[in-house]
């Protein structure tokens, strides 16, 4: 990009705040940002260091009690601040558009694609409804929305999440702006639908000119779609620079902190254990003295960081662009300390724990409409979940990976006893349990099975303290009956999970999403399990705060050799923490195996799919590009061979299409169910390359 | 955070502790002013039902002197404030005693018909199915009547009496309260921290009215409060059709109903007894209003 381009948007000196009844609350302090035509600028940061609020004020959006206290917001030369709530109204949606976290809440409900479409034209240049429609399905081909036409006369609800993030793209791009602002646009998305939305935002600045600003709190993602990264910490940024520079040597320690927090495909439990970042973010009007960061930062020195507010930095010998807010930065090498990371012992197996024995569960579904009468068809069945077969054993860490709907909750529901299975046996402790109901399970069955939830802020009843919570479940369990044992042993919980101790008298709207989530976990271990299943236990956390738990739950494993039974989607985080790996789909198991033989082939087509879809924060590693098209089709109506056959993109023939795939043994408990000869898997590339050291050594040369 | 680790003993003082939680979280009503006067105006019928005896000027069932004009004398001392009734009765120690009628049977009423509706609501909602069906079907007739006709026929067939007052108001806003709780619990069921429960085997009734039922309870105070105030609107209603409670004990409806022919003649003795039912009623709606403003800012 050449020098004397003209930037469209730069934001000089701007500091915002909102004002309460708590008083004045600085959310963004000293922000300065230039976006060049074409740019994408991505910022990153935990949630609540002030990103979202960013974005709200270049669409000069702040609210009623938020405001602009100084800076200025140029965009192409005209000031936003000094402009009329008029003029910006032209401005908003045809020069600068925006688009928002979850899809389904940015779209009209009751309106069709079309008119929603045709209104942003219609309303922002002088044209006529037809010119207006041609445009439309014009902008859906181009966000590769297959049969547009058709497309422009449905409901928002007809189309998956991933087609209605893409309209709502389209609909940004319509007007054709200069600067497009993307607030989280794939967090609510599924893995490989994330992929695809990500290659097409990654697409819009070649194909359109666009200038972007990416908002995520996730590194990969940033490393996949921008030019330039600013990463940003309680309301300041403190660290930018290209993604070249930034990411292979971040000098800030924040920067660095969050880049130990996230687990990388080369990462292992045991070799390279994840190294959160203690404390806290602190909450705008408790920030410290001198550099925000540090009270949690490990290279702190007294008298030098917690005296002056200071301000962003060149670095030293490296791109003009890359900037940064740490007097220290210089002294700090933070490559010698990858090297002394601790390492944690390798935890032998026990015996076998559970064992999943051709488990079905079908979901009846009442058709009571006349032509269901008429057709006798009047019981249909969900396939939640069909033929699941495989085993953990003590000390264990089974994943159990796929996307929404392919039937991980519904396994746990049968597990925990919420629901009874329709065929099959789930052994636990050699007792089949998939045909007893919770309610009818003898207290010690209940108490050596239990589940850590997904959501921090569901998990914990709002209207009892934390203690009597946890006090509930040991009372329930017959561990202890005692009062004052009770409360001894809660005490001793808390402290397990690194949890003060007087947060025995606090109420769950006093605790922060992590803490809300590690007493989650003391809760699961207070019967002492001896098999937990988490289901997404750390996906709704941030980075730094998932680390932390991640960690914990791992500990208390290793003490406790617990089988843990972990649910996900994220496969980065699966590779680091699981032993055993079970890939679903629609219900099915289409691959299961140790952790090293997921990733590497053989590959089951959908895994290679998954695995590529998986966004690394690591600029060296490369992947192989596999964009899946279209949906994941309907439980009620699943293919009649192979359920993943509509999208394959490995598909051989028909056969795929009527004959459902066979179990193909590469190993021992390493399972392939695909009709692709396995000789022909194994010659597949791998999805992932990390380099080696020689090729390490090699690029930073060349570079 | 610093003296969390020297935390060994048991708590003991738990429920002063909640009880003055409670108190603090009414404190919290001085911020919203309409709140402040709903607040205001039943603590004050509250207060004047408790000291009765005390304030009252008159035995408030025997005739004195008829058709007095409010603030004339007594002829054996004493002023009658707000005049006297076509019998003589004082109407001011009448609306005095009448109170503690009101606020005696119109909470007493609410309470059963919330006992009743929870019951059913949660029933309903959490266990869904035919339950659901069952109940929501009952409902929905119980509600298709004409809430008058149903008081009529209800207190025609088994008597008119304090009690007969209690069932006729449950029986008829029961299902209004079960449709409210069914909505709440519908989507109070489906968060963790009930399947947390479940998973550990809690009884049903344990799930619902401990894990549920005191999340319910933001949506469910307001509209105590509001429906308070249409009880106590139903109890002048029963009493103004000579439905409520049986004379001669003074019932500001059955104040109204005795003099209604003698309004145009002498307003005093309609206009006090409905002044004292509206500013009750006035009272319970703007403490609503004013609980729920708070809860919303939260």
């Amino acid at each position: 990009m050449s020098d004397h381009q003209e930037p469209v948007l730069v934001c000089k000196d701007l500091c915002i705040s909102y004002y309460t009844r708590a008083g004045e609350i600085p959310a963004v302090v000293d922000f300065s940002l230039t976006v060049l035509p074409g740019e994408t600028i991505g910022i990153v940061g935990e949630s609540g260091c002030g990103k979202s609020t960013v974005a709200m004020a270049i669409m000069q959006y702040m609210g009623a009690n938020g405001g602009i206290k100084s800076g200025s917001i140029t965009f192409k030369d005209r000031d936003l601040n000094q402009m009329s709530e008029d003029e910006l109204r032209h401005i908003r949606g045809s020069e600068i558009a925006m688009i928002y976290q979850e899809p389904f809440a940015s779209l009209n409900p009751s309106l069709k694609i079309s008119t929603q479409l045709m209104e942003v034209p219609l309303a922002h240049e002088n044209i006529s409804r037809e010119e207006a429609r041609q445009r439309s399905v014009q902008m859906l081909a181009d966000v590769k929305l297959p049969d547009p036409e058709r497309l422009m006369n449905a409901y928002p609800h007809q189309l998956s999440g991933g087609q209605q993030q893409r309209v709502v793209i389209a609909m940004g791009l319509l007007s054709n702006p200069s600067l497009l602002l993307l607030d989280e646009p794939t967090t609510a998305l599924d893995v490989t639908v994330e992929a695809g939305i990500v290659k097409l935002v990654a697409d819009i600045s070649k194909k359109f000119g666009t200038s972007q600003i990416y908002i995520s709190h996730n590194l990969g993602l940033i490393l996949e779609t921008c030019d330039r990264v600013f990463v940003m910490y309680s309301g300041e940024v403190v660290e930018e620079g290209t993604i070249d520079s930034l990411f292979t040597w971040p000098r800030h320690p924040y920067t660095h902190g969050l880049f130990a927090c996230i687990p990388l495909p080369t990462a292992d439990k045991n070799a390279a254990p994840l190294k959160p970042i203690r404390g806290q973010l602190p909450l705008p009007f408790e920030r410290p003295q001198g550099c925000y960061y540090h009270p949690r930062c490990d290279h702190f020195k007294p008298g030098l960081c917690d005296v002056d507010h200071f301000k962003m930095e060149h670095v030293e010998k490296s791109a003009a662009d890359h900037r940064v807010r740490c007097l220290r930065y210089k002294e700090i090498d933070q490559r010698l300390e990858v090297a002394d990371g601790e390492v944690k012992e390798v935890l032998e197996l026990g015996k076998q724990v559970l064992e999943v024995d051709h488990m079905k569960k079908y979901y009846e579904v009442r058709d009571s409409s006349l032509r269901a009468l008429i057709s006798g068809k009047r019981i249909r069945y969900v396939k939640a979940n069909e033929e699941l077969n495989f085993t953990a054993r003590e000390g264990e860490t089974v994943a159990i990976v796929g996307e929404s709907g392919c039937g991980k909750s519904t396994f746990a529901k049968v597990l925990m006893g919420l629901e009874t299975g329709t065929d099959g046996a789930v052994r636990h402790l050699g007792n089949d349990l998939s045909e007893i109901a919770v309610r009818d399970r003898s207290p010690e069955q209940i108490g050596s099975l239990q589940m850590v939830f997904q959501n921090p802020f569901d998990t914990l009843n709002p209207s009892h303290s934390i203690g009597g919570q946890v006090s509930r479940v040991i009372k329930k369990f017959g561990v202890e009956t005692d009062k004052q044992k009770i409360f001894d042993r809660v005490m001793k919980l808390l402290d397990t999970v690194k949890l003060p101790r007087d947060f025995y008298f606090r109420k769950p709207r006093q605790l922060s999403g992590g803490q809300k989530q590690r007493v989650g976990i003391a809760r699961a271990f207070a019967g002492n399990p001896s098999m937990v299943i988490a289901d997404e236990p750390v996906s709704a956390l941030d980075v730094s705060v998932a680390a932390a738990v991640t960690e914990l739950l791992m500990d208390i494993q290793r003490k406790h050799r617990t089988t843990l039974l972990f649910i996900s989607h994220d496969l980065s985080v699966v590779r680091y923490l699981s032993d055993r790996i079970v890939v679903m789909y629609l219900g099915h198991i289409l691959e299961r195996g140790t952790t090293e033989q997921i990733f590497a082939p053989p590959y089951q087509p959908y895994t290679e799919a998954l695995l590529s879809a998986v966004p690394i924060a690591d600029p060296e590693v490369t992947k192989r590009e596999i964009v899946l098209e279209g949906n994941l089709p309907s439980a009620m109506n699943p293919p009649k061979g192979c359920p993943f056959c509509t999208r394959c993109h490995r598909r051989i023939g028909d056969i795929c299409d009527n004959e459902p795939p066979p179990d193909q043994v590469v190993a021992d408990r390493h399972v392939i169910k695909c009709h692709i000869p396995l000789e022909e898997l194994k010659k597949v590339e791998p999805v992932i390359h990390v380099p080696d050291e020689t090729e390490r050594l090699h690029a930073q040369q060349s570079r | 955070m610093n003296t969390s680790t020297a935390i060994t003993k048991m708590p003991t003082a738990g429920y002063g502790a909640a009880l003055w939680r409670g108190l603090k979280s009414i404190g919290l009503l001085r911020e919203s002013w309409v709140g402040m006067v709903g607040a205001f105006l039943v603590l004050f019928w509250v207060l004047v039902a408790i000291f009765a005896p005390l304030l009252a000027p008159f035995d408030p069932n025997s005739s004195i002197q008829p058709f007095a004009k409010p603030m004339m004398a007594a002829a054996k001392g004493g002023t009658f404030w707000l005049g006297t009734d076509h019998i003589g009765r004082d109407i001011l120690s009448r609306i005095i005693w009448g109170s503690r009628t009101v606020l005696i049977y119109a909470p007493l009423a609410t309470l059963c018909a919330y006992t009743v509706g929870i019951l059913m609501g949660l029933a309903a909602g959490y266990r869904g199915g035919w339950v659901d069906d069952v109940l929501s079907r009952i409902a929905d007739i119980i509600l298709s009547f004409p809430v008058l006709v149903l008081y009529i026929i209800i207190i025609a067939t088994i008597g008119a009496s304090g009690l007969n007052i209690i069932i006729a108001i449950t029986f008829a806003s029961s299902p209004g309260i079960m449709r409210i709780v069914r909505g709440l619990v519908l989507d109070l069921r489906n968060r963790d921290y009930v399947a947390a429960a479940q998973t550990r085997g809690e009884s049903d009734w344990k799930v619902m009215l401990v894990e549920i039922l005191p999340n319910a309870r933001g949506p469910l105070i307001v509209d105590a409060c509001l429906r308070l105030g249409y009880v106590i609107i139903t109890i002048g209603v029963l009493g103004f059709l000579g439905l409520g409670l049986p004379p001669p004990d003074p019932d500001w409806g059955g104040m109204v109903n005795e003099t209604r022919q003698m309004a145009m003649a002498f307003p005093h003795m309609t206009l006090f007894p409905c002044i004292a039912i509206s500013s009750l009623i006035l009272g319970f709606n703007l403490l609503a209003d004013g609980l729920r403003e708070i809860s919303l800012r939260d």
